[in-house]
């Protein structure tokens, strides 16, 4: 079957099986790598994308499902050269180390940054909860949110 | 040696611009991670490229009757299945494991683990090659499975191993250390002995990132290269060359960007030897990646040591003697990754952190029908399960005695003036300074306090419990008159390069898995030369770009290959020192060093950076007599003994009297490692080892059916911890340096898995004492802490 969808502003057009997985469509297809593959039971997370800007496990999304829809994935984060300021919490409280879940992180916390520009350290472990890191032990993943959120706020002032 | 408190560095404190040495610095290696830029295995992709898929037993036991591969065969897509019987014909059905074993590549004769694996199929894409899985026929002889691990040996249980000759039961090894006698005899003669059975349950690391490869064999040149998921790429190459017959120098081993390894990166796993075969037969590059299932059911599981416990004392709290029983299951291979002559990986530093007068420890390993493996998930070659015992055992007595866990640790460490210091088992700790940071952690809990909130609360009803560990561990393997693998030695070879124009290239033998080597190994070099480490490129990886040596895993990376960069940066200076007196017309015992330039003694004006003396050392002027141009070197370092980083551990819990659901609710963490390179990594290193423990203490456990299914065969059902299960960590440091380390570090990469779970069984088991309460297995889920709080504990396994 043919699908088209919008993948980080671009339209693409692709013949695929229809069983096939927004996160294989991507890697495979698109060779969008940034976003993984790590577990079939959407419970790891580190494949979470933005479906119409809400987070999506897309292990568990047909890539069909997106027909029409607009996808967001960790390589369309940065704008222009200059990374979001997610990106640069990561960087700046450690907040990552092998990456692979980092990708599907920086993704749930920008969608919560956007909705909630001011999140609790609470708020920001509840909005990560469907989504594990093995390296971090998760309280620097906090203060990189924390990060974005308090240069966001000097920003806008 | 000396300990030092450092100020502790605010989160946000950044010295990126650092142009030198040790301190927080940014992460050169996160660039590429936070655009989606990593390069991991998965993300190879070659023209031309077939997935492989392998198809696994779903019996712990069975006999394979029959295989039927012709349906698969005609399946659309499919370029290749292959058989046990077929990789027989070749010579490749078995593999050495890293434990003088063999593993089967492919099931021939019987299937031993519910997962093993049995056929592969190459086919054009993922979905095709799984679809034929399903199209191959297998006819099994069900066999009774043995799953009891205690009855592994009893006279009428099912062989498994009948591929070895002469083999007529499970047994596997036996394993002691310690002085029987001497230690009977003190145990007789104690005021005090309290025994304990303990169980460490079989968990599994499970990385995000699952295991994987890539093969591409090119029958014109002969040449194989294979990107794949593994922490030790120069061990697997050479392990290539003597499986597959290849020559060695036809084989580039690259490890790519790895989504975590935890130790389930160190063994050579069947899929990889299966997509060597694929390319090989297809003649093109061969894909193969497992999933979550087959990460969990079928690749290295850590622990399953079942230990009995029995420590001797005064009635004062002196302690005398320890002592141990343990039963191991090995599963159905030995595919431990532990040094040859340490079976048992160092589980004999069980004494651990006590003068005592005597141990002992007997250990029987066995096969069982369950997946191969056992030293994996950060435990140090099985330190994780010393020191539980240790910690658990001695808290035992301190409920026995009734008295204050801290205050019967503190009476019984090995004092400083002690190191090194020789354990009754025969390891030498090379520096320890442990009351400080036994009481830097007391400091920082408010354990006075804390102890009398716990009284107000237990009071009330309420459960409140207060958990110490104390650790010792033993990481940097190793010297190689000791220690190797499958025959090769534990060195790591470092290779440092300065180009003309002062930037330099460093290529080392381990592989970062996130710990950060990147940045680390930069700034060592920049500590030793005085290039910033923004200008030292550090090459690793890549069997063909990097030296020789045994890879990352039991936190040896700092202690070896960490010592090795730093000496081989000392040969450069030392170089550049006679360059720069040929440079400055004066004698080299004339010249200081001052980080970065070499200065005339007395007249700082007149100096030469090392910029410019690699730009001379490339250049046309002339160099002292004899001396070849260039400004490299390259060396091996041999440790001369592990290091010994050590740290105290106290957790917090609070349990819900009503449902039993265990809530950590602090966790401080003080680690002494030596020299710190980067507090920065240290700190996150630290941080996810305590939520391993936490996952371990509470949640993980890799269980059994009574016909060997593996029941945690998901994430759905291998649960671990998420944000929401951890606190926000509060950590500190005391800084012993090793004094056999060229820079004075010790490992850290394990230290918080190894120390956690004790302090948070410990606490979990204090929050109980009013039940009276002395011992509780792991995994402390709610339904098995309302079973202790009604008397009930009974062993997970």
């Amino acid at each position: 079957m043919q699908v088209t969808m919008t993948v980080n502003d671009v339209e693409v057009t692709r013949e695929i099986e229809g069983r096939l997985l927004l996160v294989h469509f991507l890697r495979d297809v698109l060779s969008l790598t940034g976003t993984h593959w790590g577990c079939d039971t959407s419970n790891c997370g580190t494949c979470v994308v933005w479906l119409d800007g809400e987070p999506v496990k897309s292990c568990t999304v047909l890539a069909a499902m997106a027909g029409g829809h607009e996808v967001r994935t960790v390589e369309g984060l940065a704008k222009g050269g200059e990374l979001d300021p997610i990106q640069e919490g990561f960087r700046q409280c450690h907040g990552l180390q092998c990456g692979f879940c980092t990708p599907g992180m920086m993704m749930t916390c920008r969608a919560l940054l956007d909705k909630n520009p001011d999140p609790t350290d609470g708020e920001i472990r509840e909005a990560i909860s469907g989504q594990i890191c093995r390296c971090t032990g998760y309280a620097t993943i906090v203060r990189s949110v924390r990060w974005a959120a308090v240069h966001e706020a000097a920003v806008t002032q | 040696m000396t300990t030092v408190h450092e100020p502790k560095l605010s989160q946000f404190d950044d010295n990126d611009q650092k142009p030198v040495g040790f301190g927080r610095m940014l992460r050169k290696e996160d660039p590429r991670f936070l655009r989606g830029r990593g390069r991991y295995t998965d993300d190879v992709q070659l023209p031309g490229m077939l997935h492989l898929a392998i198809l696994r037993s779903p019996f712990a036991h069975a006999r394979i009757v029959s295989v039927d591969t012709s349906a698969a065969e005609a399946s659309p897509g499919v370029r290749l299945v292959v058989t046990g019987a077929m990789l027989a014909e070749k010579g490749l059905a078995w593999m050495p494991t890293l434990s003088n074993d063999v593993q089967a590549v492919l099931a021939t004769d019987k299937v031993r683990f519910q997962g093993q694996e049995v056929a592969f199929v190459v086919a054009d894409d993922r979905y095709a090659a799984r679809d034929a899985l399903e199209l191959i026929d297998v006819e099994y002889d069900v066999l009774e499975p043995v799953v009891d691990v205690r009855r592994a040996l009893a006279p009428d249980a099912p062989l498994i191993r009948d591929d070895l000759t002469d083999k007529a039961d499970n047994h596997c090894f036996d394993w002691e250390t310690g002085d029987e006698a001497a230690t009977e005899a003190v145990f007789a003669a104690a005021d005090v002995v309290v025994v304990e059975d303990i169980v460490y349950p079989r968990v599994h690391p499970a990385p995000m990132e699952t295991c994987g490869a890539v093969a591409d064999f090119d029958a014109i040149d002969g040449k194989l290269r294979l990107w794949s998921t593994t922490q030790a790429p120069h061990a697997h190459r050479t392990l290539y060359a003597i499986v597959a017959g290849l020559p060695e120098h036809k084989i580039q081993v690259i490890a790519p960007d790895i989504g975590g390894g935890f130790g389930n990166k160190v063994p050579i796993y069947p899929g990889y030897v299966c997509a060597i075969v694929g390319s090989i037969l297809t003649g093109k590059p061969v894909k193969w990646m497992e999933d979550r299932s087959e990460n969990l059911i079928s690749t290295g599981f850590a622990r399953d040591y079942i230990m009995r416990g029995e420590i001797a004392a005064t009635r004062d709290g002196k302690i005398l003697a320890i002592r141990t029983n343990v039963l191991a299951d090995h599963g159905a291979f030995n595919g431990t990754a532990a040094p040859v002559k340490y079976p048992a990986g160092f589980f004999g530093v069980f004494t651990g952190s006590y003068d005592i007068e005597a141990a002992y420890c007997k250990m029987t390993a066995v096969y069982t029908n369950k997946a191969p493996g056992g030293v994996a998930y950060a435990c140090s070659f099985r330190i994780t399960e010393a020191v539980y015992l240790v910690e658990r055992i001695v808290d035992c007595l301190a409920h026995e005695l009734d008295m204050d866990p801290a205050e019967l640790r503190l009476k019984n460490f090995i004092q400083p003036e002690q190191f090194p210091y020789e354990t009754k088992t025969g390891w030498v700790y090379d520096s320890g300074n442990y009351e400080p940071t036994m009481r830097l952690a007391m400091d920082m809990a408010g354990y006075a306090d804390l102890r009398k909130e716990q009284a107000e609360k237990r009071a009330r009803g309420e459960l409140m419990g207060i958990g110490i560990a104390f650790f010792t561990e033993a990481v940097g393997a190793g010297p190689r008159k000791d220690m190797d693998i499958l025959g090769l030695g534990m060195a790591d070879g470092c290779e440092l390069r300065v180009h003309p124009t002062g930037k330099a290239v460093v290529r080392l033998s381990v592989q970062t898995q996130g710990q950060g080597h990147e940045t680390t190994f930069a700034q060592i070099i920049a500590e030793e030369i005085g290039i910033p480490p923004a200008d030292i490129e550090v090459v690793h990886g890549d069997t063909d770009q990097t030296p020789f040596g045994l890879g990352t895993y039991g936190s040896r990376s700092t202690p070896v290959s960490g010592a090795a960069a730093a000496l081989v940066a000392r040969k450069v200076r030392d170089k550049a020192q006679l360059i720069a007196s040929a440079m400055l017309e004066v004698s080299v015992a004339d010249l200081d060093w001052v980080k970065g330039a070499f200065q005339v003694k007395g007249d700082p004006g007149k100096s030469v950076t090392i910029q410019d003396i690699a730009m001379r050392a490339h250049g046309a002027g002339d160099l002292p007599d004899g001396m070849e141009g260039g400004l490299e070197a390259q060396i091996c370092y041999n440790p001369s003994n592990l290091t010994y980083p050590h740290g105290a551990y106290i957790c917090v819990v609070d349990i819900d009297p009503g449902t039993a659901q265990v809530k950590v609710r602090r966790f401080i963490a003080v680690d002494d490692c030596g020299t710190r390179i980067n507090p920065m990594i240290i700190e996150g290193q630290v941080h996810g080892g305590l939520t391993d423990g936490v996952g371990m203490a509470l949640m993980e456990m890799i269980a059994f059916d009574e016909d060997g299914n593996c029941l945690g065969a998901s994430l759905m059902d291998y649960l671990i911890p998420t944000a929401l299960e951890v606190p926000d960590w509060e950590t500190g440091f005391t800084v012993t340096p090793s004094p056999h380390h060229p820079i004075g570090a010790k490992g850290v990469g394990e230290s918080a898995t190894v120390g956690s779970p004790p302090a948070i069984v410990n606490a979990v088991v204090d929050a109980l004492k009013p039940f009276g309460v002395r011992h509780a297995d792991m995994p402390l889920t709610p339904s098995r802490v309302w079973d202790a709080m009604r008397g009930q504990a009974t062993p997970p396994i």
